[in-house]
């Protein structure tokens, strides 16, 4: 254990991107992400690296294109305003196969939307913001101390498949300030990149390029690049499993909401309820398993998934989150959702209550303010049916599109 | 037991530098803790805000929309913040800036004139820290020495010549508080 240091979500993530091997940063002010940029622009003249404060969002993100091109480990950050302006970069660099660190501290929209913290942009980011078929992975970490971890993460994985990574955060993981060890960062070397373009001295060219104007030869590339994608969803999933084994209610919630959610469960556990959580740490790759775990086969069936009764989404956004819990529950049990929206943070109170509801009386859940849903499970006839759908929707089947089973 | 914490005054009375020298103290403490400044349209009217939230366990929402504690530094923070106070916590009203008296009875109210106090000790500039005593004191959400221990990790090193009358004025603050806490234990 390293020592305890208090930081601000925004600085932390910085400092982590610096020990990650980040040396190049470009970026454009927007609140509430700018201590990325400011720390930033203290740190990496020291660090050896290059900070640009770009004329625009799209000039930033396109800056850091080239820089990833080169071979340096780059990133920029914004808020979602900001970060809607960076999609045709985040697009380019999935197309040229180009490994960057994307930061989006989210805020409230659409549009300018505001300044306080919501998760309106988990579709742009999970299910690409850009043009075309490809895929970004997208981390939702919920403390100032796994924000770091992530980030360090974040640069290995761009490295290692050759994508961009996006950190979802939120403004109130941005702006908070928690105890962060940073040695628990667990930092690796960047590996070789022979495909960079630095100079090509004594070797062919390198080409770095997305445009493939024959049909064939572009198909043959999105079939490269969806392999890919497919190793990512096998080997990257990260998640936290709270209380699985015997779990009735399971909690699904990322960012700040899974602060709220996990707190509740803690108090329900000591009121000896069987509260447990799902918490993802990636979205995409999205940890579908464990789902897959506590929902499978009936409940006639003996198995310690099968005491699972429903699922509770909290998001600070109108359900996004929950159409791929949706997907990976696929009709086999009910699914409650609580969300806020426009800057609002769900209620502590709130999501406990309804958590308790769920547990012990669940006909009164859904009687407090805010976005409530439930989304019932489906007859057994139909489950099978959408077993089969899930498990195409979410990629599982093989390249050979001859379907597969749920991993 | 979990602390939420909120302290509210005017830009320059220093309520951002006492959020953070609660969070070291709690950190310093062992426990588990959070702190976060506004930054919203609430602080361009020339108010300043911030929470902190103390546990022993974990920190769930890192906001909160009743305090169990809270301190007032200016009349427009006494205005907004007195009716969200949590039944049963706490309030620390500056009376040297606010003459309004308090009008919650189901809290603990402790009025302390903290700029006269620190003018007293020597620096009208640490009324802040003689009102983060005053919480302290009646919470014991941190201790004291905890809170003085972290001053230089907050003041920034061109004032730890000022750490000194900081510590005075924690705890003189603490005194008061300690004392309320006791009077609100007779009452009980």
């Amino acid at each position: 254990m390293g020592e305890l240091i208090l930081m601000k979500g925004n600085e932390a993530v910085a400092e982590a991107a610096i020990m990650a091997g980040c040396r190049f940063f470009a970026g454009y002010p927007i609140t509430p992400q700018n201590e990325i940029p400011e720390y930033m622009a203290k740190r990496m003249f020291a660090a050896g690296g290059t900070f640009v404060q770009a004329e625009s969002e799209i000039a930033a993100i396109n800056m850091v294109y080239g820089a990833a091109g080169a071979g340096a480990r780059a990133m920029t950050s914004s808020s979602s305003p900001g970060i809607s302006l960076k999609q045709e970069g985040i697009s380019y660099l999935a197309g040229s196969e180009l490994p960057a660190v994307i930061c989006n501290m989210q805020r409230a929209g659409p549009g300018l939307g505001g300044i306080q913290s919501a998760q309106g942009d988990y579709f742009q980011a999970t299910k690409g913001g850009g043009h075309g078929d490809y895929r970004m992975v997208t981390f939702g970490p919920s403390t100032v101390q796994e924000l770091v971890e992530v980030c360090v993460d974040a640069f290995d994985i761009a490295d290692r498949y050759r994508n961009p990574v996006m950190i979802l955060g939120d403004a109130v993981l941005g702006q908070m300030m928690e105890p962060v060890d940073l040695d628990q960062a667990k930092v690796k070397p960047a590996p070789a990149k022979p495909w960079a373009t630095t100079g090509a001295k004594g070797r062919k060219p390198n080409i770095i390029n997305s445009l493939y104007l024959q049909p064939e030869v572009c198909e043959k590339m999105d079939y490269h690049l969806q392999e890919k994608y497919r190793e990512i969803e096998k080997n990257e999933v990260r998640v936290e499993e709270v209380y699985l084994d015997d779990a009735e209610v399971v909690g699904v919630a990322y960012g700040t909401p899974a602060r709220l959610v996990r707190a509740a469960v803690e108090k329900l556990r000591d009121a000896g309820l069987k509260a447990g959580m799902i918490r993802p740490i990636t979205l995409w790759p999205f940890p579908s398993a464990s789902f897959e775990k506590v929902v499978a086969g009936t409940a006639a069936e003996a198995g310690t998934g099968n005491r699972v009764k429903s699922f509770f989404v909290v998001e600070m956004s109108s359900g996004q989150l929950l159409e791929d819990v949706r997907l990976a529950v696929a009709g086999r049990r009910p699914i409650y959702f609580h969300g806020r929206m426009g800057g609002m943070l769900p209620e502590p109170e709130v999501v406990l209550a309804e958590m308790r509801r769920l547990l012990t009386d669940p006909a009164a859940v859904g009687g407090e303010y805010g976005l409530n849903y439930v989304v019932p499970a489906l007859k057994p006839e139909a489950v099978a049916v959408a077993v089969a759908g899930a498990v195409h929707a979410r990629g599982a089947g093989d390249m050979g599109g001859t379907g597969g089973g749920a991993r | 037991m979990d602390h939420e914490i909120m302290m509210a005054g005017f830009g320059g009375q220093g309520i951002m530098s006492i959020g953070q020298l609660l969070t070291y103290a709690a950190m310093r403490e062992g426990k588990k803790v959070s702190y976060v400044p506004a930054y919203g349209p609430e602080m361009r009217g020339g108010t300043a805000n911030c929470t902190v939230i103390v546990s022993d366990r974990y920190v769930g929402s890192p906001l909160t929309s009743a305090p169990t504690g809270m301190i007032v530094m200016s009349p427009e923070s006494m205005a907004k913040f007195q009716p969200v106070v949590r039944r049963g916590g706490c309030l620390v009203v500056n009376t040297s800036l606010i003459d309004e008296k308090a009008s919650r009875r189901d809290i603990e109210v402790i009025e302390v004139p903290a700029n006269k106090l620190a003018t007293e000790l020597g620096s009208d500039r640490v009324a802040s820290m003689v009102a983060l005593g005053v919480l302290a004191g009646y919470t014991g959400a941190v201790g004291i020495d905890h809170l003085a221990a972290s001053l230089k990790k907050v003041l920034p090193s061109h004032r730890h010549n000022l750490i000194p009358v900081n510590e005075k004025a924690l705890e003189a603050g603490a005194a008061i508080g300690r004392e309320a806490r006791e009077r609100a234990a007779v009452k009980v």
